[in-house]
């Protein structure tokens, strides 16, 4: 196992950046704002709209905030989103598609079925009508999130879970009349971790972008509460007159992305290529 | 291969069904209405305006009424927006999203495509590694963030398009680019790995023996064999496109029917949000069902299993 990870971490440069990258902005969310003297809600009325500088790294915003401290806030949304979500996300795509591989049949084309009409669906769409009905609550919105993005989860395990139904050591285990929830535990659930490790890898990006895209359109989080698509959303709008207002926000948000990404891509590499000398 | 087909309509007239009944009562179920202003109306005057708009009947009565009328084509009045119904909203902005959706369709093919070509037929190569890096960053850099940069350099600085609005074809270029780039880093990912999967297949190396030009090999032998994976992704990438639109339509001021959207389910104006509904639900598919007639027809292995 450990030999297995130094490959990783080995197989290409980009690893190590993207790895070192995610730690430096997940470090920032949990003390940056501890550390920094300024508050995320405090106004510095010394420095209205100020340029980035010494005392505020990232600059201020148009009531004197201290971004840096906003966006590393904005962090800790983020990342609490991408928590969130992928949890409900991995505890519906999970069981549904490992129910769906070992029942086959009727059963399996029926719940894929759904899989496949839910895909072609535009479920931020539907998240936004859920969140601008029922209110904007920021865990609501988390779940429905979730909610949306286990399906590819579902697809990976059914499809793992074939493979595995007719394997010799399931079919022992069902001649020996152990229960199909004891299956699932103890001889699918351990087989079909890797691939799933590697789609919530791929699938926190898509969710964190998500995210920044409801808040963008003021449908996510609220004020003062804040988020990386409500700073690029204000930044935006402030762009021509205090540029660095859109630029932090926006490269720290482009940055976890493309880091959970590459990560995601090489370890899916990584995998298929253990698989291929096994 | 006809049954194929008429087995994907009626699952694709099931789906739309379904779709319209949840968004239905899920709308009426959700608290709030579009009479409850800042003002609270006089109780006789909110019932009367209820009664004029049919929301005083058993819920059951009024979706069978909406549904009556929706088989006729339809979609009621909008409940915000003055002396408008639904219908001419929806005529007036389509053509507006269309284009933009269209606009973005074939440039993130046209890119994706060649892109995924040159990438996958040398991998490892530099220049692979080079546009592969340049997709992966488009990836990342969400419409969000790539389209008010893009209207600040290109529209703002260089002067070199309009902001916004949506009177010529030159509006809808700076829109279309930003909403296709990320969509069009998916498609050169999918195609560089079927390329270069299906570069090593038999075939191609009877191709190549046979003397074949290498433009030929690419378009009749390696292209279609590479688009199937490339298809099945059409569906999904067909609904995130639909999404990024909203915001697209927002940032470059394009009058679509996105903003209808969000601003009809903020106003409680449930026919406008049931009239967008439809129309993109019946947009993304009738989509899928083309993708998956193309299937029927690229894949032999599904035109033989089905027929």
């Amino acid at each position: 196992m450990r030999s297995s990870s130094e490959q990783f971490f080995k197989s290409s440069p980009l690893v190590v950046i993207a790895a070192a990258l995610l730690l430096l902005m997940i470090t920032g969310a949990v003390l940056g704002p501890v550390f920094s003297p300024w508050d995320g809600e405090a106004m510095d009325f010394e420095a209205l709209e100020a340029p980035p500088s010494f005392s505020h790294w990232f600059g201020t915003d148009l009531v004197g905030r201290d971004l840096f401290v906003r966006t590393m806030q904005g962090a800790r949304v983020s990342f609490l989103v991408a928590f969130i979500a992928v949890t409900v996300s991995l505890a519906i795509g999970i069981p549904w598609g490992a129910a769906a591989g070992l029942a086959g049949g009727r059963v399996d084309q029926l719940m894929m079925r759904i899989v496949d009409g839910l895909y072609c669906l535009p479920g931020i769409l539907i998240v936004i009508l859920l969140v601008v009905l029922f209110g904007r609550n920021p865990y609501l919105l988390f779940a429905a999130l979730g909610a949306i993005s286990w399906l590819t989860i579902a697809r990976i395990v059914r499809g793992q879970t074939l493979r595995l139904r007719n394997a010799p050591f399931i079919e022992a285990a069902r001649a020996m009349g152990l229960s199909t929830p004891y299956i699932l535990r103890k001889h699918v659930i351990p087989n079909v971790i890797g691939p799933v490790i590697v789609y919530t890898t791929l699938a926190i990006p898509a969710v964190i972008l998500a995210e920044s895209f409801i808040s963008f359109l003021g449908l996510g989080i609220a004020e003062p509460q804040t988020s990386w698509g409500v700073l690029v959303s204000d930044g935006t709008a402030a762009m021509e007159s205090s540029p660095w207002l859109l630029v932090f926000p926006a490269l720290c948000l482009g940055i976890t992305v493309w880091s959970f990404n590459t990560l995601g891509d090489r370890l899916r590499d990584h995998l298929d290529r253990r698989e291929h000398i096994n | 291969m006809t049954r194929y087909i008429l087995k994907r309509l009626v699952f694709a007239v099931v789906t739309l069904f379904v779709i319209i009944t949840v968004v239905f009562f899920l709308l009426r179920l959700a608290p709030g209405g579009p009479f409850d202003g800042e003002r609270r109306l006089p109780p006789e005057i909110e019932a009367n305006l209820k009664a004029a708009y049919n929301l005083d009947a058993p819920l059951f009565l009024q979706y069978g009424r909406f549904m009556v009328n929706l088989v006729q084509g339809d979609l009621g009045p909008s409940f915000t927006q003055k002396d408008f119904d639904v219908n001419a909203l929806i005529r007036a902005g389509l053509p507006v999203s269309l284009r933009l959706g269209l606009g973005a369709l074939v440039c993130a093919l046209l890119l994706g495509l060649s892109i995924g070509i040159v990438a996958g037929l040398k991998p490892g190569g530099l220049l692979d590694t080079l546009l592969m890096a340049v997709s992966n960053l488009n990836i990342a850099v969400p419409t969000i963030v790539a389209a008010p940069l893009m209207v600040l350099l290109f529209s703002v600085t260089l002067s070199w398009f309009p902001g916004g609005g949506a009177d010529t074809w030159w509006h809808f270029v700076l829109p279309a680019l930003a909403l296709g780039l990320p969509l069009s880093a998916e498609i050169a990912r999918i195609m560089r790995g079927g390329i270069a999967e299906t570069n090593l297949e038999p075939f191609v190396k009877t191709a190549k023996a046979k003397g074949l030009k290498s433009p030929r090999i690419v378009f009749r032998h390696l292209l279609p064999a590479a688009s199937i994976p490339l298809l099945s992704f059409l569906g999904p990438a067909m609904a995130g496109l639909l999404t990024g639109s909203v915001v697209a339509e927002q940032i470059f001021d394009l009058p679509g029917i996105g903003r209808y959207y969000v601003q009809g389910a903020l106003n409680r104006d449930y026919t406008l949000v049931m009239g967008v509904t439809i129309v993109y639900s019946f947009a993304i598919l009738s989509f899928n069902l083309l993708v998956d007639v193309a299937y029927g027809l690229i894949d032999p292995r599904i035109r033989i299993a089905q027929t």
